[in-house]
């Protein structure tokens, strides 16, 4: 449980997927105008990474790996399926993004209406692919930790999001060099925010 | 027909940057250029990668069903990104090691889909394939000036072979550690982004 947490905690702070990975940051600048929709974006990218974290945990520890199939029979222990994962990955998160667009839209409609466009981009972000590659590099031991890290990982990228876009509103009507504003101006405030989130190194949980 | 090719391929290092400008495939930029030899191996990956999916996708465009076009892009692109790692892990292993999961990630990369989307599904073949070309030059272009400048400031070496020379270390010259972290990536890039809008005043945002 306290390692789980610690996982938990790890993930959404000291290997935060935008200050740490800069995974998503197209979206990231992008969608971060106003805080609303940051929000709405923060929220699905969370609930995906959670769903496809674990499922592709499965696919990798049942199907692909080296030795994955030996519940087949002998004759597949040696089968090693490792070079197909990034297209069955891939397969997978926009299988379930369409999956969780229709489950949304039927029993949550103002989520859905929340979300808009969002939901179905949610495919192409790369925090989605790389949280599922990582969590193959890092080999976790479960299904139970692949989910914590999903989760975790998913709310580090909420929270970044809401702070950025929350910055932005604030600094509309500041006087920022003209070739500066807009796009110039966000990226140096992530680097500011990305410096302020390196203090959580080597904090030992 | 020359200059129209000419105006594809070097519409996007300027004035259409990837980077700078679209906001396009950010994320595996800033993360690969800490030395300046992954940076120029994933620049060409990823010219390799753009070039030959709008190749295909554009050949095929009139034949792929609209509803199910974003799959069989993803397919078309995860098939080339499985070939670029295969060959890299054959021939370069140090550097695939070093690029990890971001050769991956290149599936991912919004300029990719952003270019098939944009470009690919309304034009020809070649056309496209020049599109695509130019892109990953563009992109390219900006991995390099950043890896170079994070290799050259924060370790003070380029390619691994060091540049600047003992006696200024003996004067008491110390490399920024800071470069080689994450966070001055974004940074620098915000630099790059205000230069290039000083020089090119229409990119300016209101």
């Amino acid at each position: 449980m306290e390692n789980l947490f610690d996982l938990f905690v790890r993930n959404v702070f000291l290997e935060n997927m935008i200050f740490a990975y800069f995974l998503g940051m197209c979206s990231y600048l992008a969608v971060s105008k106003t805080v609303k929709t940051a929000t709405g974006l923060g929220i699905a990218v969370l609930f995906v990474l959670t769903i496809t974290v674990p499922v592709n945990y499965l696919i990798d520890n049942y199907l692909l790996k080296k030795g994955a199939l030996h519940w087949l029979g002998e004759s597949f222990a040696n089968v090693d399926l490792g070079y197909l994962s990034f297209l069955l990955f891939i397969a997978v998160i926009a299988a379930m993004v369409q999956l969780i667009e229709m489950v949304v839209e039927k029993f949550f409609p103002a989520l859905y209406n929340a979300l808009g466009i969002f939901l179905p981009l949610i495919a192409v972000n790369c925090a989605i692919l790389g949280g599922s590659l990582f969590m193959q590099e890092r080999e976790y031991g479960s299904v139970v930790e692949a989910t914590v890290y999903g989760l975790g990982a998913g709310t580090g990228w909420a929270l970044a999001i809401m702070v950025l876009a929350a910055i932005r509103e604030k600094t509309r009507y500041s006087q920022i060099p003209a070739p500066l504003k807009g796009l110039g101006i966000a990226f140096i405030m992530t680097g500011l925010l990305a410096i302020a989130f390196m203090g959580f190194m080597g904090i030992k949980l | 027909m020359a200059s129209r090719y000419l105006k594809l391929l070097t519409k996007p290092l300027n004035d259409e940057n990837p980077i700078t400008v679209q906001v396009l495939g950010i994320c595996s930029a800033l993360a690969v250029t800490v030395q300046l030899k992954p940076a120029i191996v994933m620049a060409l990956s990823v010219t390799i990668v753009t070039g030959f999916s709008n190749l295909i996708i554009a050949s095929i465009r009139n034949t792929i069903p609209p509803r199910i076009r974003i799959i069989v892009q993803l397919v078309v692109i995860a098939t080339l990104v499985i070939l670029v790692d295969q060959v890299l892990k054959a021939y370069m292993y140090d550097v695939s090691k070093k690029l990890s999961v971001f050769v991956g990630l290149i599936i991912t990369n919004c300029i990719l889909m952003g270019r098939l989307e944009a470009f690919a599904m309304a034009n020809k073949p070649w056309d496209s394939f020049i599109d695509g070309i130019g892109n990953g030059i563009g992109y390219g272009m900006i991995l390099i000036i950043l890896g170079f400048f994070r290799e050259l400031l924060g370790s003070g070496t380029l390619f691994g072979y060091r540049v600047i020379p003992e006696s200024l270390y003996a004067a008491g010259y110390i490399n920024n550690g800071l470069m080689i972290l994450p966070p001055m990536a974004l940074i620098t890039v915000g630099v790059i982004i205000w230069i290039q809008r000083s020089i090119n005043r229409k990119l300016i945002e209101k």
